[in-house]
């Protein structure tokens, strides 16, 4: 993810009108920003905010502690664990492989076509249909999975503690499956952004390969594989469409708990726990986003 | 830079155990599609045609239209309403332009089942004011593809100095809306198809929102079809999966013909 690059353009920008049509011409400026920002506060700041407040404010509209109090019940806590510890393991996992991918990537030409090939392939699996990746590791994976019958005929029985896939370990290959693209797009451009020069500054002071990653590379990418780690942590943490196909029903991870409280009535005997449940995913994914910016921005000075 | 690269060993390696990952589960799913009582045929891929099971398959051709007519008023936000005031921005507020790009990338940070939490009291109002037409969704679908269209978009405004060609064309006597329409669209072509087809490619892919608003899209029509013919399911995810993966070959490719340009 790019993050903010401070262009400043060069100001005097306001000053490129002319003159005599100053004061009305920004007034028209000023209100063409106007239907963009009302459709911007009506269909994303309006819903994140009924979404916090349905959390703090009883069905007759009087403020109450009382739904985010749900968030200290040990059920609710036990299902934010199973969503930490699942976007935890695919995040780091993720991270790693993908990395290794970016690595494998720089030896090979951008504009060529595998680059393309992968590019395009890693859009699809980050972006796109996480129902649909539910579907074919139910149709690899599943309990009449081809490779589970081809792993049957060789003697090994993939489900022999019972069908694992439709619960909460079932999640971690396909949340991997779509976290390591997502690594390879967040984190190929600082790696393709390192120069060869250093390298070359690196071997000409008698390093080697291994000395420019442990004493260079790594330091410099550090910061930044961090901060994708931290990108990948709450993606998974606020993904729902795959964990929804797999698993129709139950409730193990946060966005699952949400689905159930907004079809079902009552939840642990109280009615506003959707709202109090997305208060509690946004302040763990405004935080982990809030501390990748901030590692990024640390980043961001190599690569320049 | 060759010399950071890794040797052509690692690389292969790297490539074949990650590739086998990824192509498994592909793999999988093509021959799942396959089977038949006793062996392999294509019969679940004919049956997509078949009369008889036309009645089965319905919840997939009303989602998918749904979904394109969903596309099709998502792409019109982004290009008629995100479009223009980014031009504006970049033309009249500079300044502003570190906080714009602030709330563009927002929706990243904000899950999506927490803004449907939110979504559904506003989607009553809306249904009373416009009805209930599958397109309506479509506001909430231009908020989910807003980062994806505004790094698109952007990219192509950094590309073309757009203040000189607006003031040229400005000074020639030309209005705003010639200016916008006719000098500053064409420049930002490659940009605005990028965003315009990654916009098709996540709205074809959204899940969250549309079932728990109870609306019947494509992805939500997999799922229907899915309980009763998980076959079926595996042939139309294999083709939105070539669908989605041709659309983003072709970015790509309008892209580098921009960029090739002006490559040193």
């Amino acid at each position: 993810m790019t993050i903010a690059t401070p262009q400043v353009t060069p100001d005097g920008a306001e000053r490129c009108a002319p003159p005599r049509r100053g004061a009305s011409a920004r007034m028209w400026a000023w209100l063409g920003l106007v239907p963009f920002l009302a459709y911007l506060a009506v269909f994303l700041v309006l819903p994140t905010m009924l979404a916090l407040a349905s959390g703090l404010f009883t069905r007759d509209g009087s403020f109450t502690w009382d739904n985010l109090a749900a968030l200290g019940d040990p059920v609710v806590l036990a299902t934010f664990g199973n969503s930490m510890w699942l976007s935890l393991v695919t995040a780091v996992i993720g991270a790693v492989i993908g990395a290794l991918v970016c690595y494998a990537l720089l030896g090979i030409r951008e504009d060529g076509p595998v680059r393309t090939f992968v590019d395009a392939a890693a859009g699809v699996f980050a972006q796109f249909g996480g129902v649909m990746l539910a579907f074919t590791f139910i149709a690899t994976i599943g309990l009449k999975g081809v490779v589970t019958q081809l792993l049957l005929g060789v003697g090994v029985e993939l489900f022999a503690d019972g069908p694992w896939i439709y619960e909460l370990p079932g999640l971690v290959l396909p949340y991997i499956f779509f976290q390591i693209p997502l690594m390879v797009i967040t984190f190929m451009p600082t790696l393709s952004a390192l120069k060869p020069q250093w390298a070359e500054a690196n071997l000409t002071l008698g390093g080697t390969r291994a000395t420019f990653w442990t004493h260079v590379g790594i330091p410099v990418l550090a910061p930044s594989f961090l901060a994708s780690t931290l990108l990948l942590f709450a993606n998974a943490f606020s993904s729902y469409a795959t964990a929804a196909a797999l698993a129709s029903q139950g409730s193990q991870i946060v966005p699952l708990q949400i689905r159930t409280s907004l079809t079902s009535e009552t939840v642990l005997g109280r009615e506003n726990l959707a709202g109090a449940l997305a208060l509690g995913m946004i302040v763990v994914v405004g935080v982990v986003m809030w501390l990748s910016s901030l590692i990024q921005r640390r980043a961001a000075r190599w690569q320049r | 830079m060759t010399s950071l690269a890794p040797s052509r060993t690692t690389r292969w390696v790297i490539g074949i155990l990650v590739g086998a990952f990824f192509a498994i589960p592909m793999a999988s799913t093509f021959f799942y599609t396959l089977r038949d009582d006793d062996g392999y045929s294509l019969v679940h891929w004919a049956a997509l045609f078949d009369p008889a099971k036309a009645a089965l398959y319905r919840p997939i051709w009303t989602g998918l239209g749904n979904s394109l007519v969903l596309a099709l008023v998502t792409v019109a936000i982004v290009l008629f309403l995100l479009t223009p005031t980014m031009v504006l921005v970049h033309l009249r507020f500079p300044k502003l332009r570190p906080g714009f790009e602030f709330l563009a990338l927002l929706p990243i940070s904000i899950p999506a089942i927490v803004v449907v939490v939110g979504l559904a009291p506003i989607y009553q109002h809306i249904a009373r004011m416009l009805g209930t037409g599958a397109w309506t969704l479509a506001f909430a679908y231009g908020v989910t593809v807003l980062p994806f269209a505004f790094r698109s978009i952007q990219a192509s405004i950094d590309a073309v100095d757009i203040r000189t060609l607006s003031e040229a064309a400005r000074s020639l006597g030309a209005g705003w809306p010639t200016v916008l329409l006719r000098v500053i669209a064409p420049n930002l072509r490659s940009g605005l198809l990028a965003a315009s087809l990654i916009s098709v490619a996540v709205v074809l892919g959204e899940f969250t929102i549309a079932s728990l608003l109870n609306r019947q899209v494509f992805q939500t029509a997999l799922v229907v079809v899915k309980n009763s013919d998980g076959y079926a399911a595996s042939v139309f995810t294999l083709l939105a999966l070539a669908f989605a993966f041709v659309m983003l070959i072709v970015i790509q490719l309008a892209g580098r013909a921009r960029s090739g340009k002006g490559r040193p």
